[in-house]
């Protein structure tokens, strides 16, 4: 069986906010799930499927009942937990189970507050007594991978610059991203240094707020108001050192959930119109643009560099909302804006300095944990109709 | 030197107990299928390449390179520095580097393991060789 045309994104919301202190998080996820509901143009009462990941206060039930959800209605739940790629993995799930017939109407949200206050720690694994002490977050977990991208490949701190530089050009753009100014690659390299060899701005930002998305059958899609966007393809996967052997940080599960995707799909890295990379850092995207089969391993440097990913400039427009690096990053999980940006630009409502033309097909991909430890990933093709 | 940093005592549990006696003796121990031949860290009871729960543990030379490294410029503790090092046996592994010049760090230099004490087993480390 395939979800190749069974599924049809109908809502999407953005929160404007990138900080909100005087908010709950569960409020957040009400008020992203009432924005794609009007964005939809449904009823909250229609809905009968709720997806949510460990952002979601209580998890499933607690949030099915404060979103006040129709539960005569409601028959599929999932609360997939991968990270930041949790919404990209539940786009997928929601296709598959509208696809068997088990729901019709799917509401996916996403909130928090990490800038307010600091996040809960996660449920350690069984590595906990070997890794905890050596202090894994985010910047070195990635940086290690970038260190290592640098040794076997010869990729530079300036063409991982390239990518913050394309991400700014686009959130000058846009009105709710936390970084507008546009910068340069000198301003990357001249921004203090994190943990090798990733500087500040080779950085997301860390940001409140959240999203959500409705996905619905191809007939009720069609009998809304929305221009209608498609899933044709979806890939999941994930990686880690597995007991140690042939370790190599220079690739993510991407390589696995890509391909997956675009087999589905039917197509091939070179129709894709505008990519959704998700830009935890500068190296999360070279190293997802080579594993989704962009350019060839170890020539991400290159196809980044120069201003390619620039929307009107280069060849493969990415991000075009500002992204994690320049917009809006919330929950510390940038799965959810990259479907965002994505919908918006296959329906034509990217901000027109950024707009793609004839944007027909779009590839929203994200990584969810740390990408030099363990990791999932998750790929969506979508399609405008 | 950072050596005044305060680590956290490995909770332990029956499948790793082992490891984290024989650390407190100095000694550095991986596991090895019987069955397939293959070493890994870290240790489980069931190999996680063949299945076999024929594992035993064996105590490893503490030898291995640098994989790839990060230094945390900052951090409440102060700067440190995370990587992966490959053990002479085969397996890579997640740890800080310590008592040494954190910036000099190389791919593929030789290290060797230290134990830092905790309130409970010792923790292994790595330094340059």
């Amino acid at each position: 069986m395939t979800i190749k045309g069974k599924a049809y994104i109908a809502g999407i919301f953005e929160h404007p906010t990138r900080h909100a202190p005087d908010k709950s998080t569960a409020q957040l996820h009400a008020e992203v799930a009432k924005g794609a509901i009007e964005d939809a143009g449904i009823s909250k009462d229609d809905i009968d499927a709720y997806f949510c990941a460990g952002d979601a206060p209580g998890g499933a039930w607690p949030m099915v009942d404060y979103l006040g959800l129709n539960t005569k209605k409601l028959r599929h739940v999932d609360s997939t937990e991968t990270g930041g790629c949790s919404y990209i993995i539940h786009l997928g799930h929601a296709a598959e189970a509208i696809a068997a017939g088990k729901c019709s109407i799917a509401l996916i949200t996403l909130a928090g507050k990490p800038r307010t206050g600091a996040m809960p720690p996660r449920a350690q694994g069984a590595e906990a007594d070997f890794e905890t002490a050596y202090g894994a977050t985010t910047h070195n977990a990635y940086g290690m991978c970038a260190m290592r991208h640098m040794h076997d490949y010869g990729t530079t701190s300036e063409q991982l610059a390239w990518i913050k530089v394309a991400a700014s050009h686009h959130a000058q753009y846009n009105p709710h991203a936390m970084l507008k100014d546009v910068v340069t690659v000198e301003d990357v390299l001249n921004s203090p240094m994190i943990s090798d060899p990733l500087h500040r701005m080779d950085c997301c930002v860390v940001s409140d707020g959240g999203g959500a998305l409705i996905v619905t059958t191809p007939e009720i899609a069609r009998s809304l108001k929305k221009p209608l966007v498609k899933l044709i393809g979806h890939g999941e996967a994930m990686k880690g050192p597995r007991g140690g052997k042939d370790l190599d940080l220079t690739y993510s599960a991407g390589i696995w959930s890509g391909p997956r995707a675009f087999e589905e799909a039917g197509i091939t890295p070179k129709d894709i119109k505008y990519a959704s990379i998700y830009d935890s850092f500068t190296i999360t995207v070279l190293m997802q643009l080579e594993d989704l089969g962009f350019c060839k391993k170890g020539e991400g440097g290159k196809f980044v560099a120069d201003g390619n990913l620039i929307s009107g400039v280069g060849k493969l427009p990415f991000n075009t909302d500002g992204g994690g690096l320049c917009s809006n990053h919330p929950v510390n999980r940038g799965g959810m804006t990259k479907i965002l940006e994505a919908v918006r630009q296959l329906r034509g409502e990217a901000h027109p300095k950024v707009q793609v033309k004839n944007c027909d097909l779009a590839i929203a991909h994200g990584t969810g944990g740390l990408l030099g430890v363990r990791h999932a990933a998750s790929t969506a093709i979508l399609e405008r109709v | 030197m950072a050596d005044a940093k305060k680590y956290p005592a490995p909770v332990t549990n029956p499948e790793t107990a082992a490891f984290w006696d024989a650390a407190k003796q100095g000694k550095f121990m991986i596991k090895r299928c019987t069955a397939c031949g293959e070493a890994h860290y870290f240790p489980r009871s069931i190999c996680p390449f063949c299945y076999s729960d024929k594992t035993v543990w064996e105590e490893a030379s503490g030898e291995g390179t640098i994989y790839t490294w990060s230094l945390m410029r900052k951090s409440p503790t102060g700067p440190y520095a995370i990587g992966y090092v490959t053990l002479k046996e085969g397996p890579s592994l997640q740890t800080n580097f310590v008592d040494c010049d954190l910036e000099k760090l190389k791919i593929g230099q030789k290290v060797k393991v230290v134990f830092k004490p905790t309130d409970g087993a010792p923790l292994p480390f790595f330094t340059p060789a």
